[in-house]
């Protein structure tokens, strides 16, 4: 590295040769005595980052721990029953004999039925919102519905068995079973509480999820989609229905399906309204049980060793389904929501 | 010809009012179910919240009066055990996340964090009976802490991540300009400058435990009596709702609407501050 | 005083990409040297390897020698010391948007640790006085964010935020790219009077600028210093065709 090779200019101001020169000006300057002394350590700066990178790895170690506990202390029920255990209709403590069908059967039911509701209801809702509504009720409603989501659930099952269960009980109930009743999903006493109560409280939980995704997905749809089909001459339905749930197809069903994650973990409105007992019945007049609720319910008061094992064994399924719902769904609203994936900003 | 046109498009015109009809009355079927919650809750609750239900404890079956004092004290413990824990684990985890998780390990930790968000309460309750209930023996606040701070992070760190990256680029390397460290940079600039941000993710992921009770269940447990350590079983709120809820008593059902409306007071206060923050926070003007 | 700055084989990538190649110059101390060429050139690369921020890109990497006085910017010093005695100055102005003006001009000592109450009033108002703003802002020291001022009233808040450090070069990154030009006209006239005790070097795609402020002048294209001169020679006899093709608009 000679200085020859550093093409250096002519000039005529005082030629000041850089190296030893400047070390002379800095003796003389005023800032000799620098405000900030000291030199500066590199290991603050270290520790700071491998604290927070531990704080990255403690949310991977808690996920860690948590498939770790389910199936280290679920082992017992598993080596008694292996599959199945998902597959026996029989839950007996005192006989030891477990079997967690009933349990399937009550958080699928008792999900899909949420669904079937809340669906609908949640897609208007998000269209009203986001393509209807005039703007100054648009800031207020998206509010309303977030608020649904604050209400914890165990003030929505507190008003379900006092309002709920007897409003579907002297109203809701005689009039299923009168006209739908040859289906056989409507038969039965109508006690109110139920797998029908669980649903409709259920739906209600998951309304402000399903409803405030799809409405995000709804306003990723790009404003030409909308616009080009307006210039067709189309109805604002006919644009609602071509130019934006169909681009926002898998983004809606994304939102769905973190619904039914939602209802699937929803554990104190249902225990509250489902009526606790493990049987599987055809109709949804009828008494259920779901996995969750079981938990609620008999963890607490599981006396043998055998008994709890069986009980994780359901959390562990509960968890395990949860999750690959979650993810799906998940995947599902990014492949609308995120048309670049963020690397490109950089 | 042109009959068939008018022809259409007035059936056309007929689906498009229809339509908006039918969204006109999923919103009215949405906001129902909530006007009638919130109706009641004020309606049984307000009359049974009275100076004896905020600093009494239980009274037994039979005997009037009593309160939820013992509860809400309770509620406020569990709560600040788990905002302890949960707090800065996950602000640290968000600050891992935008600052230095820009790669293929913070995509894990992005993904895992989403992931827990999904896991059901219950399953949280599980694993800090596990953790916590079985080590030491019994039920304690700290277990039920435990559980209330897991479900916390994931909310927070993911919030804290998306407002630090709010924070222009051009300010982080306007601090380094100087010759702050990044350490310095990070914590006195960049969650400087988000702090509403943040604590507006802190308070959603608090708002939403607050309530919670099914990891409480076989963590807290619940108590009839005043309790001061945190090792021994302790009320709360939300437990004591569903206890007196589900209990065949008029007394405790008048009780159960009561400790649900300081329950939502609570809760909403804490989401309007949320709003409030947003609004009116440094975040608003970027 | 200001320290002079020698770069001797500078080159940089971005991941597989080169973006300078076998840079060498002299930056003389106290003197205002004005980098030019058309956007994507490279300069403001340059100027970043100058202070090692170009590190705050993921993939970036430099070789070869830069020394800022007795300074060997890329072995043996911590980047965050040698920002301490390099200023830099930023294309748009970025004050600390939550921070007063006071704790903005402070910020640079205060987050170092510097804690002398008096000595850091004394540092804010003689660096708001450097920076031409005091007046302005004298009496809204406290009570105003640094957010809240005009561009180019924030532009040279940036500039006394920089001096508070008391540097010994300030880089420029295109301050005044994003101004009018009344708050141009004062930001040049400010780097006229830092010149007698910094070593400026300043990035602009403005000829005329570089042609007020600058003694020296460096033309930047695709990566490679194609000329150094004297800026008067640079813009009225420029030894390089593409130079010529340059500063006379014929190009970029």
């Amino acid at each position: 590295m000679s200085h020859q090779a550093v093409p250096r200019p002519r000039f005529d101001a005082p030629e000041s040769d850089p190296g030893p020169a400047s070390k002379a000006t800095l003796k003389m300057d005023s800032r000799a005595i620098p405000l900030l002394q000291g030199k500066v350590s590199e290991i603050p700066d270290a520790l700071f980052g491998w604290t927070m990178r531990l704080c990255g790895l403690a949310v991977v170690s808690l996920l860690v721990l948590i498939v770790y506990e389910l199936i280290a202390r679920s082992q017992l029920s598993w080596h008694a029953f292996g599959w199945s255990f998902f597959a026996r209709s029989d839950w007996n403590p005192v006989e030891e004999q477990f079997g967690a069908l009933p349990f399937i059967y009550g958080t699928v039911v008792s999900s899909i039925l949420s669904l079937v509701i809340a669906v609908p209801l949640a897609v208007g809702v998000a269209v009203f919102i986001t393509e209807m509504c005039p703007v100054t009720l648009r800031g207020m409603l998206s509010f309303t519905t977030e608020l649904l989501a604050a209400i914890p659930s165990v003030i929505y099952g507190l008003w379900a068995i006092f309002i709920l269960v007897p409003l579907l009980r002297t109203y809701v109930q005689p009039f299923l079973a009168k006209t739908l009743g040859w289906t056989g999903l409507f038969t039965g006493p109508p006690y109110g509480i139920g797998m029908l109560a669980a649903g409709v409280i259920l739906a209600i939980m998951i309304i402000p999820i399903i409803s405030s995704i799809t409405r995000e997905v709804l306003t990723v749809v790009p404003q030409h989609q909308r616009e080009g089909v307006l210039a067709l001459g189309a109805t604002r339905w006919e644009m609602i229905r071509m130019g934006v749930l169909r681009n926002a197809r898998a983004g809606i069903v994304g939102a769905v399906i973190l619904g039914l994650g939602r209802a699937l973990g929803e554990t104190m409105a249902v225990t509250m309204v489902i009526g606790n007992r493990p049987e599987i019945a055809k109709s949804l007049f009828a008494p259920g049980y779901t996995m969750a609720s079981v938990l609620a319910n008999e963890f607490s008061e599981a006396t043998s060793n055998m008994y709890l094992s069986a009980l994780i064994e359901i959390g562990l399924a509960l968890f395990l389904v949860t999750i690959i719902v979650n993810a799906l769904a998940r995947l599902m609203v990014w492949s609308v929501t995120r048309g670049l994936p963020a690397r490109n900003i950089a | 010809m042109a009959k068939t046109v008018l022809q259409i498009s007035w059936r056309r015109r007929i689906i498009d009012h229809f339509m908006t009809g039918v969204a006109v009355l999923t919103v009215v079927l949405v906001l129902l179910p909530l006007g009638a919650i919130f109706a009641y809750l004020i309606y049984k609750g307000a009359g049974s919240i009275n100076w004896a239900f905020l600093t009494q404890t239980p009274k037994p079956v039979g005997e009037p009066g009593g309160g939820m004092a013992n509860a809400i004290v309770g509620s406020m413990v569990i709560l600040a055990i788990a905002s302890l824990m949960g707090v800065p684990l996950g602000i640290g985890a968000g600050i891992y996340l935008s600052e230095y998780g820009r790669n293929r390990y913070g995509d894990v930790v992005r993904f895992v964090s989403d992931v827990l968000n999904g896991v059901p309460s219950i399953v949280i309750g599980i694993v800090a009976y596990g953790l916590v209930v079985l080590r030491q023996g019994h039920f304690s606040a700290l277990a039920g802490g435990v559980a209330l701070a897991i479900m916390m992070v994931p909310t927070i760190a993911r919030t804290t991540e998306q407002m630090l990256l709010l924070v222009p680029q051009a300010i982080r390397e306007a601090a380094y300009g100087l010759g702050i460290p990044r350490w310095r940079t990070t914590l006195s600039i960049t969650l400087r400058t988000a702090t509403s941000g943040v604590i507006t993710g802190v308070m959603l992921a608090f708002a939403r435990v607050a309530g919670e009770t099914a990891p409480l269940l076989f963590t807290a447990f619940g108590n009839q009596y005043w309790n001061w350590k945190s090792d021994q079983p302790t009320a709360a709120l939300s437990l004591q709702i569903f206890s007196y809820a589900i209990s065949p008593f008029d007394e405790w059902h008048r009780q159960a609407w009561a400790g649900a409306l300081v329950l939502i007071i609570l809760i909403v206060a804490a989401v309007a501050a949320v709003r409030f923050a947003v609004k009116h926070g440094t975040l608003a003007g970027a | 005083m200001g320290v002079g700055i020698t770069v001797e084989h500078v080159n940089a990538f971005y991941g597989k990409t080169q973006a300078l190649f076998d840079i060498n110059l002299v930056f003389e101390a106290n003197h205002a040297t004005a980098l030019i060429g058309p956007s994507g050139c490279g300069k403001s690369t340059f100027i970043r390897c100058l202070n090692r921020m170009h590190e705050t890109i993921p993939e970036a990497r430099v070789e070869g020698t830069v020394r800022i006085g007795d300074l060997s910017v890329y072995n043996g010093t911590s980047a965050t010391q040698l920002r301490r005695r390099v200023g830099m100055v930023f294309q748009k102005a970025n004050p600390f948007p939550t921070m007063s003006i006071y704790d903005n001009v402070a910020a640079g000592l205060k987050l170092n640790g510097f804690r002398n109450r008096k000595q850091l009033d004394e540092v804010v108002e003689r660096s708001l006085n450097s920076a031409a703003l005091w007046e302005e802002v004298k009496d809204n020291l406290h009570k105003k964010s640094g957010a809240s001022l005009s561009g180019g009233q924030q532009q040279r808040l940036c500039i006394a935020r920089a001096l508070a450090v008391q540097p010994e070069v300030l880089l420029m990154d295109e301050p005044c790219s994003a101004l009018d030009p009344i708050s141009t006209g004062k930001i040049e006239d400010l780097i006229f009077q830092l010149k007698e005790q910094y070593t400026i070097v300043i990035v602009t795609h403005n000829m005329q600028q570089a042609a007020r402020v600058a003694e020296f002048t460096g033309f930047f294209l695709l990566g490679k210093m194609i000329e150094f001169d004297k800026t008067e020679k640079v813009f009225r006899k420029p030894s390089d065709k593409r130079t010529e093709d340059y500063v006379t608009g014929r190009f970029g």
